[in-house]
């Protein structure tokens, strides 16, 4: 069953490099919410410089989507006129911000899986592709070296904090499992060696995050599937509200140049 | 009691020679109570103007029109908040804490930029406020380098860098506008009309009304009058905006040729002063909003301090 408006007419390639350019312009847009809201003034700056680390790989995904469509449309294109059922993110970055606790949980768990995820992709035989993931992994792994201490000072800081961060996992742990679920599609490309094969990468992943909970006494289990759907524009409620937000201008008054 | 006042005759003194040889005072020197306090009110007031004016551009970051427009403001909105705590610690030199300052800010006893009491309202506010309001702030600030406490002086030399980048941002997204649709073309006309008085209120009351204005300008604290300043902004804007090729926003605006400035319209010092006082379009809601995040982040404060606590009766535990 495939639910992607007009997928059928889609090569994988531009698939996949969407899928990454929508996660994340997701992500980036989530994380910039953000902006005069954080609990220090050095942390508006450092969640901005997160989200501007994605607008970034969102630009550069998009550029490559567009040129390989081959369609004459531009990276704005793609991301401010295509419809809640086009998007094709993984779930769990459309999530809305919510918390601290919960931002920075969820901002762990996908630089654990990114640190992954990029280190092999590097090594594409795209050189487009292993171009954009060379750049983008430098900054993941700064990603993580901040998101862990916080994770660590949030899990052992206060009960409040705590319970924060253990509510946090509650509420995200049924949205990892699709980090690691492969679409037919996609594997087509693992076998030309172009994509990741991200099924693979989850028992590295679950091994570090319970490891690293571990060691502050919070148990997590391996990621089950649970929800799922983002690849094939099958969404949750907010990211209809997102777009929403985030189209506006160039919806209001289509055609125009900014 | 005698040679005290005889130690602080010679410092006054010391301190004086200093300014007027055109010496930076520095965090450790010696200076009069009333220059720490001056210099605390304004540059806070400073830092603060950074920082809730992350507000109104934060307005934009979730509907900017393309992604290298959201990377732009985004960034952008990093650095006022760079500048903020750059700010910050340059004001903590005079011995008061963030902490304090930001009390008194929440309080309404520290004040900031009024400019940020007025609402954005459309996408050209962006372009208004980058183009209008940090072109007023450079103005102001350029002086400033030169100004005689050597940290404030310092962070303006940098921030002025960053400030001229900011500006010609928000003159290219004019532009574009200027040069886009009519509907578009209104948008940035409109956004102009609306930010042009109150960014000449930045620059503050004339100089014969301002009660800090001669004090400051003896302790070279401040290098040019309000109404100077205000000058240069007009006659360095307003060739911008018969480029952009719209009205312009005051129709007193003149060239006169035997002063060789501009004259223009007197600036309704009652609006000015309503805004001052808490009651423009949007102060109740930039105070209300700088508290509500700044209440819930103390969860997070109280556990970093509860961490590192608890970090340090470890290490003191081994040790023992």
């Amino acid at each position: 069953m495939n639910n992607t408006i007009k997928s059928n007419e889609q090569s994988p390639l531009y698939r996949f490099v969407l899928g990454l350019a929508d996660d994340s312009v997701v992500l980036s847009h989530r994380l910039s919410e953000w902006c005069s809201n954080a609990p220090y003034l050095e942390e508006d700056i450092a969640l901005s410089n997160i989200a501007l680390d994605y607008v970034g790989r969102a630009r550069m995904f998009y550029q490559y989507a567009a040129e390989v469509e081959g369609k004459g449309r531009s990276e704005d294109d793609l991301a401010y006129l295509r419809s809640e059922r086009e998007f094709t993110n993984l779930l769990i970055h459309e999530l809305p911000k919510g918390d601290f606790g919960f931002t920075m949980v969820r901002q762990f768990l996908l630089d654990a899986f990114y640190n992954l995820y990029l280190t092999q992709l590097v090594d594409s035989k795209d050189e487009t592709i292993a171009a954009i993931a060379a750049k983008a992994i430098k900054e993941t792994r700064y990603h993580l070296k901040r998101s862990e201490p916080w994770i660590r000072q949030l899990s052992e800081g206060t009960e409040e904090s705590r319970s924060r961060i253990v509510r946090a996992l509650e509420e995200l742990k049924d949205f990892v499992g699709e980090m690691f679920l492969m679409e037919e599609w996609e594997t087509s490309l693992v076998e030309q060696g172009i994509a990741i094969d991200r099924a693979a990468l989850q028992p590295d992943w679950d091994r570090y995050i319970q490891g690293f909970l571990g060691e502050s006494g919070i148990e997590f289990g391996d990621a089950q599937l649970q929800i799922r759907g983002g690849r094939n524009g099958i969404h949750t409620e907010h990211l209809g509200h997102m777009l929403s937000e985030m189209q506006y201008l160039q919806r209001t008054h289509p055609g125009m140049e900014w | 009691m005698q040679t005290l006042d005889k130690d602080e005759a010679v410092e006054q003194a010391t301190f004086d020679q200093r300014i007027s040889d055109e010496q930076k005072i520095e965090p450790t020197d010696w200076m009069p109570d009333d220059y720490r306090k001056n210099l605390i009110r304004q540059m806070s007031q400073h830092a603060h103007s950074e920082v809730i004016g992350m507000q109104p551009e934060g307005n934009w970051i979730t509907r900017a029109p393309t992604l290298r427009r959201k990377a732009v403001l985004l960034s952008k909105v990093q650095d006022e908040a760079g500048h903020g705590l750059y700010l910050y610690s340059a004001t903590e030199s005079l011995g008061i804490t963030r902490s304090q300052m930001i009390d008194a800010l929440q309080s309404g006893k520290a004040k900031y930029a009024s400019i940020f009491n007025y609402p954005t309202l459309t996408w050209a506010d962006i372009g208004a406020i980058g183009w209008l309001v940090d072109g007023a702030a450079i103005v102001n600030q350029i002086t400033l380098q030169r100004t005689s406490y050597g940290p404030y002086a310092r962070a303006m030399v940098r921030i002025c860098k960053e400030e001229s980048f900011h500006q010609r941002q928000g003159y290219e997204i004019m532009t574009v506008l200027a040069h886009g649709t009519q509907v578009q073309k209104q948008m940035a006309q409109d956004a102009m009309n609306r930010n042009w008085w109150p960014s000449l209120m930045m620059f503050g009351p004339h100089d014969s009304e301002s009660a800090h204005s001669s004090r400051s300008m003896g302790w070279k604290i401040k290098r040019m009058s309000n109404d100077d300043l205000r000058q240069k902004f007009i006659d360095q804007t307003v060739p911008q905006i018969e480029a952009l090729g719209l009205d312009m926003p005051d129709p007193l605006i003149k060239w006169n040729e035997e002063r060789g400035h501009y004259d223009s319209g007197e600036i309704n010092w009652e609006e000015f002063y309503q805004v001052i006082n808490g009651a423009g379009p949007c102060n109740y809601q930039r105070i209300k909003h700088h508290k509500a995040a700044h209440s819930e982040g103390e969860w997070v404060r109280e556990a970093v301090r509860s961490y590192r606590q608890k970090q340090q009766d470890k290490k003191t535990e081994n040790a023992a």
